[in-house]
């Protein structure tokens, strides 16, 4: 399950409602990792451009990944801004026992980074930055550059 | 045609164009100064799905969009 919600996720009713559509599902483990927007730098929040069509693709992949483990993925994310001490991403790993849930939570996100293509821009004095430095070319990237 | 999409921060208008590879588009893109700086870092999807090869062939109305470096959460 992926949801886009238009700025700040509502982490209290996001996560009580992921633990009651799950709470009859036999599952030991409901580990979840939410992403909060930190002061640094001076910026006043963060925005998000989304491209849905390739993040749902991706999104299933993982799904798939995780029933066969007999885990199942939920994940939010923000589009817009989301201003300092809001959260902008919740992932949820749920699974019969905690080691699949631990481990599937840190590949998840960590391919997330990677790979879904979601944009961050820093918010800062009435401007709105790309985050360049922070950011990750997609595996694969680079391929319209080559000379031929 | 085939439709030429620019996401995230790459400040570009769609194009359209006449091309029957991602050669052609490679070439036409490299002589562009709005975009040509992003073609390195950037990853490439036919009708939304990765490519990891100019050769991938063309049809008419195919989408082709080009994903600048990520960072979500």
């Amino acid at each position: 399950m992926l949801s886009i919600h238009n700025g700040a996720l509502n982490v209290p009713h996001i996560l009580k409602e992921w633990y009651e559509e799950e709470s009859h599902s036999n599952y030991g483990a409901y580990i979840p990792f939410v992403g909060t927007v930190r002061s640094e730098d001076g910026i006043d929040g963060l925005s998000f451009d989304v491209y849905e069509p390739i993040l749902y693709r991706w999104f299933h992949e993982w799904e798939e990944k995780a029933t066969k483990l007999g885990a199942k993925i939920k994940m939010a994310h923000s589009l817009g801004d989301v201003m300092l001490h809001e959260s902008s991403y919740i992932a949820a790993v749920f699974s019969p026992k905690r080691r699949v849930a631990l481990e599937l939570i840190d590949e998840f996100v960590e391919d997330f980074k990677a790979s879904a293509p979601i944009w961050k821009y820093d918010l800062k004095d009435g401007k709105r930055i790309y985050a360049k430095d922070r950011s990750t070319a997609i595996s694969g990237s680079g391929i319209l550059g080559a000379k031929q | 045609m085939i439709k030429v999409e620019f996401l995230g921060p790459i400040q570009k208008p769609t194009l359209e164009l006449e091309i029957q590879n991602l050669n052609e588009l490679a070439a036409i893109l490299q002589a562009d100064a709005e975009v040509s700086d992003w073609l390195d870092s950037c990853a490439v999807a036919v009708n939304d799905t990765l490519v990891s090869s100019l050769e991938a062939p063309l049809k008419d109305g195919d989408r082709i969009s080009l994903l600048p470096p990520v960072c979500g959460g």
